[in-house]
């Protein structure tokens, strides 16, 4: 059994309207940040998975992406996983 | 007819709707809590209003996995009516009872009001005490109700008349100013208004009370039909 750190990143459809990422815009804007554009607030998400390699890791990973950590109706997700170093 | 009012830990508005059904229809409501495996003793489900286990990563992607909402899957594949309100439908959505799913409302307000609905579909077993096309005044109380559909969900929607409300004057930027949709068999509605906030003269609207009143109507004179065939 190996243990796997993952960074997994939750953020809206590119196709769904995100509030927040618009008023952050504003803001940003408001500051003087005239280049600013497309900005959207999403969610990060850090965890600890023991499998027993990385293909067994992954499936797992994917599998709570799709069915808990994201909401495939209206938010996509991505994720990073590497081995643990003890 | 018997009622049961699901319980999620955060649930707020369990008793206002458990005692909404009491004073419109006279009927049976128990409240249960959501570890409950089995609902098939009850002819209708209520998911209440509420913030379950916090709204922790999206509203009533949590509570979702309860026990209870298993139960209420297998009662509305048996088609018993299930009515979820506010924090309800969002579970409902996020099980995929129904389709869809609710956002931050596109202003990032929480709005808490009495709004204008505009009755869609009268023919439904939640709203055909309604008058077709009716207006009714209708509280709600939400910072996540933006309705979400896709080109093709909208499209389907609008088809299969399973729009059963839409807010007059949209307040949160919902596709199609939906308010209320139903499941493709009808015996399913999720709505972000509050009904059970509408039932009585001193809350400023009785609106509300034709919901249960048709909910009532269509279980009772459904059996009695049946009985009588």
């Amino acid at each position: 059994m190996k243990t796997y750190d993952v960074e997994v990143r939750v953020w809206l459809k590119p196709s769904v309207f995100d509030p927040q990422g618009h008023a952050v815009e504003q803001a940003l804007h408001t500051l003087g940040f005239e280049g600013t554009s497309e900005v959207r607030v999403g969610k990060y998400m850090h965890l600890s998975i023991g499998a027993a390699d990385e293909s067994a890791a992954r499936k797992a990973v994917e599998e709570m992406c799709e069915r808990v950590l994201s909401n495939p109706v209206m938010e996509t997700y991505a994720y990073e996983l590497k081995e643990t170093v003890r | 007819m018997k009622w049961a009012v699901v319980v999620f830990p955060g649930s707020n508005c369990d008793h206002d709707a458990a005692q909404a059904v009491r004073d419109v229809t006279g009927d049976m409501v128990d409240l249960v809590w959501h570890d409950v495996t089995d609902l098939a003793a009850y002819d209708a489900i209520i998911l209440p209003g509420g913030f379950s286990y916090g709204d922790y990563l999206r509203s009533g992607a949590i509570a979702r996995f309860s026990p209870a909402v298993d139960a209420v899957a297998k009662e509305a594949a048996a088609g018993k009516l299930v009515l979820g309100i506010c924090n309800g439908f969002q579970v409902l959505t996020e099980s995929h009872l129904l389709p869809g799913a609710l956002l931050r409302n596109d202003h990032l307000q929480f709005r808490c009001e009495t709004v204008e609905l505009i009755v869609e579909n009268h023919t439904s077993p939640f709203t055909c005490a309604y008058r077709p096309g009716e207006r009714i005044r209708i509280p709600i109380a939400h910072g996540e109700g933006r309705y979400y559909a896709d080109e093709t969900l909208r499209q389907r929607l609008a088809a299969d008349g399973r729009i059963a409300f839409r807010y007059a004057d949209n307040p949160n930027g919902s596709v199609d100013a939906i308010a209320g949709v139903l499941n493709d068999r009808g015996n399913v509605l999720g709505l972000m208004p509050h009904p059970e906030r509408a039932v009585a003269a001193w809350m400023t609207s009785q609106d509300g009370r034709l919901l249960f009143e048709s909910m009532h109507r269509f279980v009772e004179e459904g059996s009695y039909a049946r009985a009588n065939a």
